[in-house]
């Protein structure tokens, strides 16, 4: 595990973090200004659907991230469980709000969305109802973090939680296709190729992206918080104990 | 211009979708940042002191 905790080491992350973070910043920015104007501009109107259809560009990639960061919170709270990797528990701490945002916005833009072409702003189908619960499970998690003033409890508790929560990320995934529900089933990543129009597709790669790189931005100035909170931690520590 | 604002007739669903995704992003975006200045500054001030309770103590 030599190399792991090679970047356990908070300097060099920070020196790592230093560089990557104005360049998340800029790709998050130029991605998303290509992908808005390709969203608005470039991209057709859906022959079914009119023009309601562009709703996609932002609710398919916030609802991709909220999987994503889900799983980057997953894997980061195993590797703290079972290396106790010091900067995996602060990098799934500082995911867990913005997946959490991300899940937020899968749901209000798909309820938007839901209310002129179904008809309603919600149903208690599987998809929706999967990623409802995704929802609580970043909320619980963060409560769980925030429940312990013993952060290595803490961090074992809410580790714990994710890991047991992955379950309904297949789960979500794969709603669509195990039980009937009003929403569409995948069309972007699938076998046998993509069964959308490349004038669509790539506005909403690009988007995608873009709330990629968002996140890679977010998370490294999240990281970098927690980071400076815990030697405050120690500091206020020393304090009391006569330093 | 204002057939492209009209959306076809599903303006009041478009806009506030992205309305709401550009609030929620820089929102969380500008809480975080916020967050790590004053953790910074907190840190900076608990730091001084003690350097300067270090500094007293020895002369």
């Amino acid at each position: 595990m030599a190399d792991l905790h090679r970047f356990a080491n908070p300097t060099r992350f920070l020196k790592l973090a230093a560089i990557i973070q104005p360049w998340a910043l800029a790709v998050f920015l130029l991605s998303g200004s290509i992908g808005l104007y390709m969203a608005f501009f470039t991209a057709p109107a859906d022959y079914q659907q009119g023009e309601s259809a562009r709703i996609m560009y932002v609710h398919v990639p916030a609802a991709w991230m909220s999987m994503f960061c889900y799983t980057v919170m997953a894997v980061a709270s195993a590797v703290s469980l079972i290396w106790k990797h010091p900067l995996a528990d602060v990098s799934a701490r500082a995911s867990a709000p913005i997946g959490a945002a991300f899940t937020f916005l899968a749901l209000a833009t798909g309820s938007l969305w839901g209310k002129p072409m179904w008809g309603t702003w919600w149903v208690w189908d599987a998809r929706l109802t999967s990623v409802l619960v995704l929802l609580f499970l970043y909320i619980g998690y963060m409560a769980l973090q925030g429940a312990f003033d013993d952060r290595v409890r803490a961090a074992k508790a809410s580790a714990i939680l994710a890991l047991v929560g992955f379950v309904n990320v297949p789960i979500i995934k794969f709603s669509v296709d195990w039980w009937n529900t009003l929403h569409q089933p995948a069309s972007v990543i699938k076998m046998g190729g993509s069964s959308i129009h490349p004038s669509m597709l790539w506005p909403l790669l690009i988007m995608a992206i873009a709330f990629k790189a968002y996140y890679v931005w977010v998370l490294l100035v999240r990281m970098r918080a927690e980071l400076v909170a815990n030697k405050v931690r120690i500091l206020r520590l020393k304090q009391v104990h006569g330093g | 211009m204002g057939e492209f604002f009209e959306m076809g007739g599903y303006a009041a669903f478009v806009w506030p979708a992205y309305g709401l995704s550009a609030g929620v992003l820089v929102l969380i975006a500008w809480l975080s940042i916020k967050d790590l200045k004053q953790t910074q500054s907190t840190f900076d001030k608990l730091s001084g002191e003690q350097e300067k309770s270090k500094n007293e103590s020895i002369s």
